[in-house]
């Protein structure tokens, strides 16, 4: 077999046939290694003579090359096979879950409180604290609610027995802050109120938030716009319908309570709005003239609004909450619904 | 207050249906938290009169009757009914009449013609009583619609009234309103003195003429007690919510709904000696109308003769000198009590009555006499009677003064403007009386307005007339300035995510707890206890927030959860002033440090989970050995920062599980929040363009000695250019002997300037070395 045609053809087949690099390496050295059929061959040239060494030189390094490409080609088809194998090898079920530890939640309402504070902030609202041990004066008198006042029979306070009371709503904080700050300025005041009265609709504590606004010409008109847009702002619809119905506190006057369409019905009626399409959601009004004057801000110059609303309510309505307990009850199974 | 829609339509009567009318209340500040429909499920029954009966010949148990219906011709009606009688007056439900679930036709019963149906108040829907035909007045005017003759077309309107609105306390007050708010004239009760018929009296002294600045009275004789109230003013008082209680009662009761005026009548037999207004002696005792039996301060006002207090003034009669039905003779009072003289008072008998919710609001002194004489008019109408002149004791009352009225004030506080005319024809329409003041208005309010006293109630007012609607809505200009965003004072909302993203669950517990627990849980002092506590298990202020912790914890336990992991941001309470209110953050840990999962084995948290935790709050924390009365003495640690001591971290005591009835001990930290906020600007510094090298050492020491000890004998002997050195591993056991630990520490080196020599690195770790073993005895670990 010295036809370098028959030797390409025969070590082509055996190239194509190597399972593996190692007979891929035998085959090698069989046709192309030290005592290779090729190289063989080549030796043999030398005893040729010179007119027919040129052409079957030229034939030999040609099934030579023919052989070396296909050798490379095995060689990377068998490269890429075994990396095929490898990853099939090593591919994972993906679908197993991730592993550590998963994320907690903040409480539904101080997530309320948190959005209350952002939307306010993002108008230029600060954010105002005070204690909830308070003294009758700050909760009631400089709210112009003096002793035995019908207003505090609503109030249902919880005493200390040294005669302090628990907050029975933020308000207290315009009072502290108007104290130590000048106008203009606009706060909000979240945190804790406490009430005597614990119920299907009332727990003994609770969340509120109180605002504020005071500077030369805020008006009734500017209360309107406020309030009406951080509450299409809280529930995200533009078409909300708001509603002001005229009410009483004593520390502001005028006094309004604010209603909105109701979120669940769409103000068709309802169990929670109670058929009528309105929720009550807030309460506010005009800075009464006395609560200036115990602060000693001239009320002439300055006016303001202010407005209370409770925490819970907003929650429940917005995740549809229907028992106001479950977010004192901190079941982990309920809590857990709002990560 | 709740009151019948056909009462206050006889007041005044606007052009709007029952929804417009509840609209327009609500939307001018009365709000109308219901409308009952009254209205019966039947239609086309009329008064029937029975005039003759005969037995049905084919049935034992039927009537055929002729019923009279106000028209020429009787309907023949078969009846089954046990009580049907000649003479009768009843329900008869016509050819075509549609009852609850039927309609009458035409029919043969037994071969007899029926025209018709008598029927029982089951039958129409009106009440559960079906045992024979509802009987009506003798004096039902035959064919009259039973709607009208029962004032069925009516709806029960109840408001929610603010405590500024006394004057709607009746239904006068709110007829008023209705006309305010619709310009509708309301056609209030003309109200005429009745004519004096004996000339006797009763003396009555009032000596507090400041907390009663008007009392008005008669003596009535003869009165028959007994008489029966009329439909009418009984439908009414139902309607409002009022059980007749008998003719006097009813009467003095229906006057309060519609003027607004409480009355009380005694029974003048039962007194003795001359009336006297006065407070009451501490300690004097009166038996009330309720039947309870109270003990009087001194602050309250009460009704006296000789025998002692017959009425809590403003407030409730006395039981001795009631009136019943044996009353013959009545003495009838009418009074104004000032609103602080009663303010307050009943609430402590915890009582809210009709007279106290009006006096304590302020009733309209005005209207004080003539609400007695109006009373006077209806007694003596159904119960016969003398009525005396009238006996009024008058001392200062209240005085309405002029308000001055700005209309460009109100253009400032509304947001939109008003002219003097169109504000002048509201308030007039409230009663007011005005008069113009160059620009402004002075603007005298009406006795019956007790809340209009300032500018601003007058700019509500005129607001709320106008309707608040009317206002625009407006977004408001203010000087832009940026609030600031510190950077080195984390915000309370920073500090609760960072044990959210470390799977911490936030509760929101009481901040008032159960006194026993307290008392174990806290370092020591008493805590703030409530005079009225809600239950007796929220009765102290919390003086750490572990309390409500474990308490979530036990509920969830409970509940099927195994593992728990929770914090509250809150304040505690050691004292009232605010600077002993701290807010705090505090967690509880219990069960495995992660969810049971396939990728990792499951392990109880321990110490080190939560010490990490806490470590992820704030930097620069440092934590030291200590004992708190309710944690594990060998696992708990008191953390502090920058010097000050401000919380704990370690295990609920095991002599403190059976008390909260716990078989694991959770793991608890709480933390002062406002050390935790601060915290450092970052401070860029140069990266280093040479080669760090590292050198591990394992160092030997006895147990005893704190890991952290070894840590600052090592940095403190170490030269400037080592950058750190950190603890990496900890090992017990073959190659280490009894009673000591080997402690493994990687030491980094870098200079900022040069590439470190052999020997530089071997001098610095040699320095280390040596500190360690001649001031902790460690070896070496070869």
């Amino acid at each position: 077999m010295n036809n370098p045609n028959d030797i390409v053809a025969e070590a082509l087949a055996a190239i194509l046939g190597c399972a593996d690099f190692n007979a891929l390496e035998q085959a090698k050295a069989r046709y192309l290694g030290k005592q290779g059929v090729l190289t063989e061959l080549l030796k043999s040239l030398g005893k040729m003579p010179p007119e027919e060494r040129k052409t079957a030189g030229a034939r030999i390094n040609e099934a030579k090359a023919a052989l070396e490409a296909a050798i490379r080609q095995r060689r990377e088809a068998l490269q890429s096979a075994e990396l095929e194998r490898r990853l099939a090898q090593e591919a994972l079920d993906v679908s197993l879950p991730g592993r550590g530890h998963a994320r907690g939640a903040r409480h539904p309402v101080t997530h309320t409180l948190a959005r209350i504070e952002a939307l306010f902030r993002s108008i230029g609202f600060a954010v105002a604290d005070g204690p909830e041990i308070e003294t009758d004066f700050y909760n009631f008198t400089a709210l112009n609610i003096p002793e035995n006042h019908p207003a505090r029979a609503m109030h249902d306070t919880f005493y200390l027995h040294s005669g302090e009371l628990l907050r029975t709503h933020t308000s207290p904080v315009q009072v502290h802050y108007l104290q130590g700050h000048q106008p203009p300025l606009r706060i909000i005041a979240p945190g804790r109120v406490y009430r005597c009265d614990s119920d299907v609709t009332h727990t003994p504590m609770f969340h509120q938030v109180e605002g504020l606004w005071v500077d030369e010409n805020v008006s009734f008109a500017d209360l309107k716009g406020v309030l009406a847009d951080f509450m299409r702002s809280f529930f995200e619809r533009d078409d909300l319908a708001v509603r002001f119905r005229p009410s009483f506190f004593p520390f502001t006057e005028p006094s309004a309570e604010m209603d909105i369409g109701c979120v669940i019905c769409g103000g068709a009626g309802c169990r929670v709005c109670s058929g009528t399409g309105w929720l009550e959601v807030l309460g506010c009004g005009m800075v009464h003239p006395n609560v200036f004057r115990h602060v000693g801000i001239d009320p002439e110059r300055y006016l303001g609004f202010a407005f209370g609303m409770g925490a819970e309510r907003l929650a429940m309505l917005r995740y549809g909450v229907d028992d106001l307990r479950l977010f004192f009850q901190n079941d982990l199974r309920f809590l857990s619904q709002f990560r | 207050m709740q009151f019948s829609e056909a009462w206050l339509r006889a007041l005044v009567n606007p052009p709007l249906n029952t929804t417009q009318l509840a609209h327009a209340l609500t939307m001018a500040g009365l709000e109308v938290e219901g409308v009952a429909d009254l209205t019966p499920g039947f239609s086309g029954v009329v008064v029937g009169e029975v005039l003759y009966c005969e037995k049905h010949p084919d049935a034992d148990r039927l009537q055929i009757c002729r019923v009279g219906v106000g028209e020429t011709d009787s309907l023949p009606i078969v009846c089954g009914a046990p009580n049907v009688a000649v003479g009768m007056k009843v329900p008869c439900a016509r050819v075509g009449a549609k009852l609850p679930g039927m309609e009458i036709r035409a029919a043969q019963v037994r071969g007899v013609e029926s025209r018709g149906m008598l029927c029982s108040a089951r039958e129409l829907g009106l009440s559960q009583d079906g045992a024979g035909l509802y009987v009506l007045p003798a004096d039902a005017p035959p064919g009259t619609d039973l709607c009208d003759l029962l004032a069925l077309d009516d709806k029960v309107f109840t408001l929610k009234l603010t405590p500024n609105r006394a004057d709607c306390f009746g239904m006068v007050g709110i007829a008023r309103e209705v006309a305010a708010i619709t310009g509708i004239p309301a056609t209030l009760p003309k109200v005429a003195p009745v004519l004096q018929d004996t000339t006797d009296t009763w003396r009555v002294n009032v000596l507090e003429s400041a907390a009663c600045p008007l009392y008005c009275g008669r003596v009535i004789k003869g009165v028959n007690a007994r008489a029966a109230t009329p439909d009418w003013i009984a439908t009414r008082l139902e309607r409002a919510g009022l059980r007749p209680l008998g003719a006097i009662v009813d009467v003095t009761n229906y006057v309060l709904l519609e003027m607004g005026q409480p009355l009380h009548a005694f029974d003048l037999g039962k007194l003795s000696g001359a009336l006297r207004v006065r407070w009451a002696a501490a300690g004097e005792s009166l038996e009330l109308l309720n039947g309870e039996k109270v003990v009087l301060a001194a602050d309250m006002l009460v009704i006296a003769d000789d025998a002692g207090p017959q009425a809590l003034a403003g407030i409730m009669g006395g039981a001795p000198s009631a009136v019943g039905e044996a009353t013959q003779d009545v003495f009838l009072e009418a009074a104004f009590f000032a609103p602080e003289a009663v303010a307050g008072r009943a609430r402590r008998f915890g009582l809210s009555t009709d007279s106290s919710q009006r006096f304590e609001r302020g009733v309209d002194y005005a209207a004080t006499r003539v609400a007695l004489e109006r009373a006077s008019a209806l007694l003596v109408q159904i119960c016969g009677g003398r009525p005396g002149p009238v006996v009024e004791a008058k001392g200062s009352l209240p005085e309405r003064k002029p308000i001055t009225l700005r209309l460009d004030r109100l253009a400032r506080m509304l947001g939109f403007s008003m002219g003097t005319d169109e504000a002048a024809l509201y308030l007039e329409r409230l009663g007011a009386r005005v008069a113009p003041a160059g620009d402004a208005l002075l603007v005298t309010p009406p006795s019956f307005r007790f809340d209009l006293a300032i500018e601003e109630d007058l700019v509500e007012e005129l607001a709320r007339l106008r309707g608040y609607d009317a206002i625009p809505a407006q977004v408001p200009r203010a000087a832009v300035a940026m609030l600031p965003v510190s950077e080195t004072l984390a915000s309370e909302a920073d500090l609760a995510e960072r044990l959210v993203h470390r799977d911490y669950q936030e509760v929101v517990t009481y901040s008032f707890v159960d006194p026993a627990w307290e008392a174990t849980l806290n370092e020591g002092g008493a805590p703030l206890a409530l005079q009225n506590p809600i239950a007796s298990h929220l009765a102290v202020m919390r003086t750490t927030l572990w309390g409500g912790l474990i308490d979530t914890l036990k509920y969830n336990l409970d509940h099927q959860q195994s593992r728990v992991r929770i914090f509250e941001l809150g304040r505690v309470f050691h004292g009232v002033r605010a600077q002993e209110q701290p807010r705090r953050l505090a967690g509880l840990v219990y069960g495995p440090a992660q969810e049971e999962q396939w990728g990792s084995p499951t392990r109880a948290a321990d110490f080190f989970d939560l010490k990490s935790d806490v470590q992820a709050l704030a930097a620069g924390l440092e934590f030291e050995r200590a004992s708190h009365p309710a944690l594990h003495p060998g696992l708990s640690v008191a953390v502090s920062r920058a010097g000050r001591q401000v919380g704990w971290l370690g295990a609920l005591h095991p002599r403190l599980l059976s008390r909260f009835d716990l078989t694991l001990a959770p793991w608890l930290f709480e933390l002062a929040l406002d050390a935790l906020t601060a915290q450092e600007l970052p401070r860029y510094q140069a990266l280093s363009r040479f080669p760090s090298l590292r050198r591990d050492l394992a160092l030997v020491v006895a147990e005893d000695i704190p890991a952290a000890s070894v840590l600052d004998v090592l940095r403190s002997a170490a030269v400037p250019y080592v950058r750190s050195v950190e603890l990496f591993d900890l090992y017990r056991g073959k190659g280490v002997e009894p009673g000591k630990k080997s402690l493994a520490f990687r030491v980094v080196m870098q200079d900022t300037e040069r590439t470190l020599t052999e020997a530089e690195v071997e001098g610095a770790v040699t320095r280390m070395v040596e500190a360690a073993q001649s001031r902790l005895q460690a070896q070496l670990r070869s």
